[in-house]
């Protein structure tokens, strides 16, 4: 099963990557009450009919676009936390998706291993803008892959071990500040 | 030794990690680089693909191996063995192991990785 949050954030990005995405951006929203995620793609998007298919996990056509059960195990997990879930496409324009959970619920997931999350969609997919806000509160953490590059001299930094490494502990640190 | 333990926070720390290995990763082309692909669709995610990356990355680092391309892909349909994991040195065949932990990752990266012997035990198949 999907345990955590981060888990189910790595499911979803990962559909925008097949989904022919440039940019992804990834939001965890931590607001007290209720915790958001919201997953947006720049990629192919789907029609409404599709978009409408693909939270139902009895939908196994896989000849229009890759759909699997990460959707419906996201709708169904926030809809048992008190949270809702919300999906939106246009053919062309791209995806987003979200979905709150309530933290009173026993439920709700912990948010799980995030930075491990980040870093293995930076390896696998180091030529996609990757955008990710950590909100807890008023506070923030931004990750901007784009920026990332820039100050670590460009090409794909991600693909060297040790600065992989490095970038797992510096979103970690960066994250955990937020906490304190 | 407290060096090291230093925490990493800000860009400028990455930068320095950059400054140390920087000119070890780019005098290598892609085609002389062994190649790891790790399933990361929903059934590999749920199986544990992510922290087989975790494992195969720091694997890398602490053998300081810097001619390994790490990628991912999606479901390729053998959701029962995940998690996969495929191995594709320069000019050899591709082989999958199926079922993958991490404790078998630093078995992959010191037999097969480093030394070009497939790990047995945990094959699933070759392709040519």
């Amino acid at each position: 099963m999907l345990e955590d949050l981060s888990h189910h954030i790595l499911d979803i990005a990962e559909n925008g990557v097949n989904a022919g995405a440039e940019s992804i951006g990834v939001t965890f929203d931590d607001d007290g009450e209720f915790i958001r995620l919201t997953v947006r793609d720049n990629g192919r998007g789907m029609s409404e009919a599709t978009a409408r298919a693909v939270v139902d996990p009895f939908y196994t056509t896989r000849t229009e676009r890759r759909v699997g059960l990460g959707l419906p195990f996201l709708k169904q997990l926030s809809e048992l936390c008190g949270g809702e879930f919300l999906l939106s496409s246009a053919p062309g324009k791209g995806t987003t998706v979200s979905a709150s959970f309530s933290k009173q619920c026993v439920d709700t997931p912990p948010p799980g291993d995030i930075p491990s999350t980040l870093l293995t969609l930076l390896v696998g997919h180091g030529h996609i803008s990757w955008k990710y806000v950590h909100r807890v509160g008023k506070r923030e953490f931004l990750l901007d892959s784009d920026e990332l590059k820039d100050a670590l001299g460009g090409g794909n930094p991600f693909t060297d071990p040790a600065l992989a490494v490095g970038v797992k502990e510096y979103i970690a640190e960066n994250i955990g500040e937020l906490y304190m | 030794m407290t060096e090291e333990k230093k925490k990493i926070r800000s860009l400028d720390d990455l930068r320095k990690i950059k400054e140390k290995t920087g000119d070890l990763t780019s005098a290598r082309s892609e085609v002389d680089k062994v190649k790891v692909i790790i399933g990361m669709g929903t059934c590999g995610i749920a199986a544990g693909a992510r922290e087989i990356m975790n494992a195969v990355l720091k694997e890398l680092e602490v053998r300081n191996l810097h001619n390994v391309a790490v990628e991912t892909t999606g479901c390729i349909g053998m959701c029962q063995n995940e998690p996969l994991l495929d191995v594709i040195r320069p000019g050899e065949p591709r082989i999958t192991y199926c079922a993958v932990t991490p404790p078998d990752v630093s078995r992959i990266v010191s037999e097969h990785i480093v030394n070009g012997r497939i790990v047995q035990d945990k094959l699933y198949g070759r392709a040519d």
